[in-house]
Order: structure tokens, then C-alpha cells, then sequence
């Protein structure tokens, strides 16, 4: 059993995941991604196969946004693969101090052999990657990308579907800021979705410089305002929070503030074996009484988020030489 | 002595635009030693102007010709200035602001110099992101900003870091 993993990370690592820096999901090719997505379900499937591969090695997090998921699921992984992590609390540090972000990661890159940063601004985590010789990997920066959150998206989708291609996607929701859904449609550009509908007012429809680059990347999308008017054709619903914390005029969020929310009638309208994501934290754009419906897949997706994160420290770091 | 004039143009496959353009030079008379700047987009020749840091202000001679024909640009503007040489870094910017410029460095009343606003690839450190959370803002004083050329025509750059676009009027605004 624990052969399997070593196996398995070792010819992936060959094909160039090992000391990669994972800062955009278009940085992947459909193969990383399938490469990916296969020890993330051998790891979920059998996770007593597990090897020990970052033994002596230690993971900093470093979060300067609120985090749940992400941090706690990168930590997990790092403490189940053998590995310690140590943490940066920016309220607790010399940033409080003014420290400069890449005297900080200079700091980090010293103490660690890979970084998971979070920051607010756009870019940090590329920054980060070319000052740190260690491997960064990026935890969302600001309202741009969550590479990590895509290929877990994707890696549920895979699971559940058994497939990405030729599927509907409807993305619902705020897609001018939430990071999760750019990158989502970033990666599903690395596939051959059958249709991808944009599911918002006009005002959370994709900023444009993302718009330009899926279009570039041949995605097909298409806006709309009523999900209702689709559903029974989609087979994957993906919501957003609307990412209050990003508007940078309060009384633009007011406006759109509770402009979608869906409702249990609306979810068994859809199509039989289609499945409602979220990458979490909710609030009322998803109510606790979709939970019970076959469709709701989103704690499952949350909960895979260990194997997910799992497989890429094993593949980025794994037994690699640091 | 036989080198081109202060314009540049030296063949002889185009005498009418050359008569044609010298007419239009000599609404000013010519410099001996310093920069003309020709090809310049109708009604850019002041941003020009502030560009070179306003040299008139400074009391060097200085000659505006604007929105004359051009058989190249429909309309033009060409700026001289009388005892000044554009270095290298200002010619990056003005690429940046007139990208079809062309500019001719006079050593008695010859042209010595001749060099294609053409604007570049990779700029680093010239413009900034004016998107206010981009972490080249945030962290202005450690990070320099890089802009990769995303379009020629309109002129537009990409932030390294943010992903977002200047427009030619957001580059005009931070260097005009």
C-alpha cells in the first residue's frame, strides 16, 4: 500500500510538478491537472496507503486574509504526509510593524521548505514566488486566482461526475471578484466544458481583463440574470459568496447585496445526478435547507480538500531534494 | 555633408513627401544641434513637450508645429528643440506616448541620430497599476512595477502582478 503513493509522486514529479511553484491554474497543463486530480483519488480513496514523504520537511502558512478551509486544509495535509508547519499570524508580527511583504518572505523562505501565502493584494503570491527559491503556492491573492480551490473544484467535479468534458456549468454569483470563480473558469479552459453560463446581475459579470483572457483561451460562455430559466439542462452548479470584502465602493455592494440566493424549489428543478458546489464560507446565497438534497455536494468538496492539498505537497515537495 | 536633413529622409523614392514635409518644417526655421521629433499624433506635441520636462521653462528654444497634413498620418505634430538631446529613457517614454514617433538628434543642422519611438515589451518601473490593491501598489517601495505590451494600436500594457490593462489615455494621464 505505501508503495503506491511513492510510485505514483515519483513519476509525477518527474513530469513537473517537483519544486513548481503553484500560483495559477493556466500554469497547468490538462495533463498536470489529470496527473493531479488521479493521486488526490488514490490518496481520498485509500488513505491508509499514505507515505510519510514530508518527513523533516516543514510548511509555512502564511495567511493575511481570513482562511477556514484552505489553511486548515493545507495544514492537515502537511502534519498526515509527516510534515510540520509553522505559522505566520500577521496581527502577531513584524508586518504589524510595517515589515515590507518580501522582507517577509525572505523570512519564510529561510525558516521552511514551501510557503502557502494568502494576501489581499493582487499578485503577492508572484511576487512571493520570485523572491522564495522554496516553493510558494497560493492561497488566493486578493481577487485574482486560488489555483488550489480550481483544482479541487475540478477534482470534485471529476469525482462525482466522472468526467469535465462536455458538461454545463453554471456559475453563479459574484464572478467579478470571487478569485474561486476565475480561476474555475481558467480551468475549465483546460477542458472541453459543453457550455458555461454566467449566472449574475450585469455589475458581478467577470472583470474584463478576465473576460479577455477566457475568450482568448476559447471558452464558451454566456451571460444570463435567471438561473431558474436553466437548470434543468445544468449538470454543474457552482455558487459564490458575493465577496463583500473586494467592492471597493460599499453602496455598489448594497446594490447587488442579495441578488441571487437560491432556494430548495429552484434546486429539485434541476436535472437528475446534478450536483451544487461551493468553495465556503456561505452566507444567504446558499440556505442550510439545500443541505439534505441529493444535488448538495459541497461539504464533500470542502471535505476533499485535504486530499487535494495532500497531493500537490507530495508532489511539489514530496521526497524531493530540497 | 551629404547626410540626411533634419527629418531623416535622405532616398530619393520619396521627393514629394520630403518636399512636402520640409515645407512644413520650415514654418520654423532649422536647428543646428538638438532633437526633432516628427510623427508625432495630432495634439500629443505638449504632452511631448511636458515629457522632455518642459524645456521651455528652462529657456531653451523651442518649436511647436501641430496638426499639419502628413501623407503617413493624415495629421501630425513635430516638436524641436534647439540645444537638447532626448536620452534613452525618454525615448522609451515618448514610445509610450507617441508610438509611431521618429527622432532625429541634430549636430550642425545634420542628423547624427536617428531612432523609432517603438514602444517596448517589458516595461519596468515607468508606469504604475492603478488598480489600488495590485501588490505593486501595496508594496510600492519594495516592488517595481512590469508591464508587458498588450496591444500596439490602441496602445494598452498589462500589470505583471494584477493582470490589469492601462488604456493609451491611463498611460497619457501618468506620463503627458
Amino acid at each position: 500500500m505505501e508503495c503506491i503513493l511513492a510510485r505514483e509522486g515519483e513519476q509525477m514529479r518527474r513530469s513537473g510538478w517537483s519544486r513548481r511553484d503553484v500560483i495559477n491554474i493556466l500554469d497547468f497543463s490538462r495533463s498536470d491537472l489529470e496527473s493531479l486530480f488521479e493521486l488526490a483519488g488514490k490518496i481520498s480513496d485509500r488513505p491508509n496507503s499514505i507515505r510519510r514523504s514530508l518527513n523533516e520537511k516543514i510548511v509555512a502558512t502564511a495567511f493575511f486574509e481570513a482562511s477556514t478551509r484552505t489553511r486548515l486544509s493545507f495544514t492537515t495535509a502537511a502534519l498526515k504526509l509527516g510534515g510540520k508547519v509553522i505559522d505566520l499570524s500577521p496581527e502577531a508580527s513584524s508586518v504589524m510593524k510595517g515589515e515590507s511583504l518580501p522582507d517577509t518572505v525572505r523570512m519564510l523562505e529561510s525558516y521552511s521548505d514551501l510557503i502557502v501565502i494568502r494576501h489581499p493584494s493582487e499578485g503577492a503570491a508572484l511576487l512571493a514566488s520570485e523572491i522564495s527559491e522554496s516553493p510558494v503556492i497560493n492561497g488566493g491573492d486578493g481577487s485574482q486566482h486560488h489555483p488550489t480551490q480550481a483544482m479541487l473544484d475540478l477534482f470534485t467535479i471529476t469525482k462525482l461526475k466522472g468526467h469535465i468534458d462536455g458538461l454545463n456549468y453554471a456559475i453563479v454569483g459574484d464572478t467579478r471578484y470571487a478569485r474561486t470563480a476565475a480561476s474555475l473558469l481558467y480551468g475549465l479552459s483546460k477542458f472541453k466544458p459543453k457550455k458555461v453560463y454566467l449566472v449574475s446581475p450585469e455589475s458581478l459579470q467577470p472583470r474584463i481583463e478576465i473576460k479577455t483572457k477566457i475568450d482568448e483561451l476559447g471558452l464558451r460562455t454566456e451571460k444570463l440574470e435567471d438561473l431558474e430559466e436553466i437548470i434543468p439542462e445544468i449538470d454543474v452548479i457552482y455558487l459564490t459568496r458575493i465577496q463583500k470584502e473586494r467592492f471597493p465602493d460599499v453602496m455598489e455592494y448594497e446594490k447587488v447585496r442579495g441578488s441571487y440566493e437560491i432556494t430548495r424549489n429552484l434546486i429539485v428543478k434541476a436535472k437528475r445526478g446534478s450536483i451544487v458546489l461551493h468553495p465556503l464560507p456561505r452566507t444567504n446565497e446558499l440556505p442550510s435547507e439545500v443541505d439534505t438534497l441529493p444535488n448538495a455536494a459541497y461539504m464533500k468538496q470542502a471535505e476533499w480538500g485535504v486530499p487535494m492539498r495532500m497531493a500537490i505537497l507530495e508532489l511539489v515537495i514530496g521526497g524531493a531534494k530540497g | 555633408m551629404g547626410g540626411p536633413n533634419e527629418n531623416g529622409n535622405s532616398g530619393a523614392s520619396d521627393r514629394r513627401r520630403k518636399r512636402l514635409s520640409e515645407k512644413q518644417t520650415m514654418l520654423v526655421q532649422k536647428i543646428s544641434d538638438g532633437t526633432v521629433i516628427d510623427h508625432i499624433a495630432a495634439g500629443k506635441a505638449l504632452s511631448v513637450l511636458r515629457l522632455l520636462g518642459n524645456p521651455q521653462a528652462r529657456g531653451d528654444t523651442v518649436a511647436l508645429v501641430m496638426n499639419v497634413s502628413s501623407s503617413k498620418m493624415k495629421r501630425k505634430d513635430i516638436v524641436k528643440v534647439e540645444g537638447v538631446e532626448i536620452s534613452e529613457e525618454q525615448v522609451q517614454k515618448l514610445a509610450l506616448i507617441a508610438p509611431q514617433a521618429s527622432v532625429n538628434i541634430i549636430r550642425s543642422y545634420r542628423v547624427v541620430d536617428k531612432k523609432n519611438a517603438v514602444p517596448p515589451k517589458l516595461l519596468s518601473g515607468v508606469l504604475n497599476c492603478n488598480n489600488p490593491t495590485c501588490v505593486s501598489v501595496k508594496e510600492k517601495d519594495s516592488v517595481s512595477p512590469i508591464f508587458s505590451l498588450a496591444e500596439i494600436s490602441p496602445l494598452s500594457y498589462q500589470c505583471k502582478y494584477c493582470g490589469r490593462k492601462l488604456a493609451e489615455q491611463d498611460i497619457l494621464s501618468q506620463l503627458g
